[in-house]
């Protein structure tokens, strides 16, 4: 092939996948509407988002992830002040690793590994569950049965991280903060009580709700990264397979995007 | 009620460019046990999809219990599935739940029942269908036959005035593939049900039909009671029945684009 027609493939590739994108988020800003159309008008229209799945979701997707999430916001916390009094002391200025760890976690490292957490759990889960009925029909089946699809799987996964994100990046922020008092408190000379005062000292409420905002909105990205990617699946058992690590890889990038993004907007 | 259940109407269906129904029409009138039958890639299953409202057509009409699937707002939709049941190829029984669950569903979803009623209300559906006291077992746990039995069970949940039975015998024994047709027999005898059965299968196909209609290349190439479709004139019904491979057809600047098309997804 000759360099011109290399170049219309690419540019025709290039092409192709831009029209992909487009498409897949305008199917992703349907799904999310039409989520919070079942939520809103669903009863009126008998068919309720129950509350049995929502809460169903919220063990597998919060209350199951609560052991793994401890324990590494908690190693977190520990790296957070080892790595913070190593580099403070070069300046003198150790008595700041409290508000520099407070900060830390509360605003970024609590939401973030809390976000990639989940969507390495939930979010393959989710797609390869709503893949696998895909594939075997069980959605056909369901818009038959006159079971709207999104109402029935999509929605109450989204409620339930809705609610589940933000409590576990709370959780995670008490338990990140005790991992570094764990290592910092002895290195400061300073009570555990002590430590934990400073941090409340140094935090405003603010600093916790950017937390928890981003978490939500980590939710929203998961959650409907991983059901678009279910209900594209094509292929069979290797179709499940591609979109459950699919849904990972695109999730977790998302996630840390957004946190980008959400971290530049609110400290302007 | 009166008029046809079925009623498709020069319905033409495309996958991307490819077209896949050519102009089929076919009618179905109430209490007829109608099969559609054709080889793999003539169109059977997708025709399915849109009597089903799953997929949307290119062009023309299909009106199921008087109602044109493609006109219906999402309530009127609703209250034209509650009187269809489907039973798919492979099933399709929800794997997270039991076989009772299963059952249960639509009668959950669609009807206001305390859990006795709706318990005896799954028994009674699993003993129609000869699956009595399997309510608890789980989908993964059933074997070939059973699991097309439970799908029937929860597609005649809500007592469906018509019910579609996607290849109802295809990878079971001939034994239990026999019990099925019987059930089939038994369910339109009983409840009376207009029954619409997609099969490739010729013996299950003869044995429940009122009429026949035969698919090939999607189009609609005879349609008529059993008798008059096993005599039929056509080369390509013969072939079928006779169980012939085909005559491929050469057209030669057919297959020329064919070679050089550029793929379409």
């Amino acid at each position: 092939m000759n360099v011109a027609a290399h170049a219309w493939h690419w540019s025709e590739r290039l092409g192709r996948s831009a029209a992909a994108a487009v498409t897949e988020l305008g199917y992703i800003a349907a799904l999310l509407a039409e989520s919070v159309w079942w939520i809103a008008v669903g009863r009126r229209h008998r068919q309720p988002v129950r509350i049995a799945p929502v809460l169903a979701e919220m063990m597998e997707i919060g209350v199951h992830a609560v052991p793994i999430c401890a324990l590494l916001l908690f190693t977190v916390g520990l790296m957070l002040a080892i790595q913070g009094l190593h580099t403070l002391e070069t300046f003198g200025a150790q008595t700041k690793l409290v508000p520099l760890v407070a900060l830390s976690i509360t605003r970024e490292f609590a939401p973030l590994i809390v976000g990639i957490l989940v969507a390495g759990r939930s979010g393959s889960a989710l797609a390869a569950r709503i893949g696998t009925m895909q594939v075997s029909q069980e959605i056909d089946a369901l818009r038959v049965i006159g079971i709207n699809p999104v109402r029935y799987l999509v929605a109450p996964s989204l409620v339930a991280m809705l609610i589940m994100l933000p409590v576990l990046t709370v959780l995670a922020d008490f338990v990140g903060v005790a991992g570094a008092a764990v290592y910092g408190a002895p290195r400061l000379d300073i009570d555990y009580a002590v430590f934990g005062a400073q941090t409340l000292e140094a935090l405003e409420a603010g600093d916790v709700l950017q937390g928890v905002a981003k978490a939500a909105i980590f939710a929203l990205l998961i959650a409907l990264i991983a059901c678009s990617t279910g209900f594209a699946v094509t292929g069979g058992a290797e179709g499940v397979g591609r979109a459950a690590t699919r849904a990972v890889v695109v999730s977790i990038s998302s996630v840390v995007v957004a946190d980008m993004a959400f971290t530049f907007v609110l400290t302007r | 009620m009166s008029g046809p259940v079925i009623e498709v109407r020069d319905l033409h269906a495309h996958y991307g460019r490819r077209a896949v129904l050519h102009g089929v029409n076919l009618t179905v009138e109430p209490g007829e046990i109608r099969v559609i039958m054709g080889g793999s890639g003539s169109g059977k299953t997708t025709l399915l999809r849109h009597l089903l409202g799953l997929n949307r057509p290119s062009s023309g009409t299909v009106r199921v219990l008087g109602h044109d699937l493609d006109r219906l707002d999402e309530r009127r939709a609703d209250a034209l599935r509650r009187q269809i049941g489907v039973s798919f190829q492979g099933g399709a029984l929800f794997n997270s739940m039991t076989v009772g669950e299963n059952v249960a569903l639509p009668l959950r979803e669609h009807a206001t029942l305390d859990e006795s009623t709706l318990r005896v209300m799954v028994r009674l559906k699993l003993e129609v269908v000869n699956l009595a006291g399997f309510e608890n077992l789980m989908p993964a746990q059933l074997s070939g036959g059973m699991i097309k039995r439970a799908a029937l069970a929860r597609a005649i949940a809500l007592d469906p005035k018509l019910l579609f039975f996607d290849e109802p015998s295809a990878g079971l024994d001939p034994v239990v593939a026999v019990e099925l047709d019987e059930l089939i027999l038994k369910l339109r005898d009983a409840l009376r049900m207009t029954i619409v059965v997609v099969t490739h299968v010729l013996e299950s196909a003869v044995k429940i039909a009122d009429r026949i209609t035969v698919l090939d290349d999607g189009r609609v190439i005879a349609d008529g009671p059993v008798a008059e479709i096993r005599d039929h004139p056509s080369a390509q019904v013969q072939d079928l029945f006779q169980r012939r491979p085909r005559q491929a057809e050469v057209n030669a600047d057919e297959y020329l684009r064919r070679l050089t098309e550029e793929s379409v997804e």
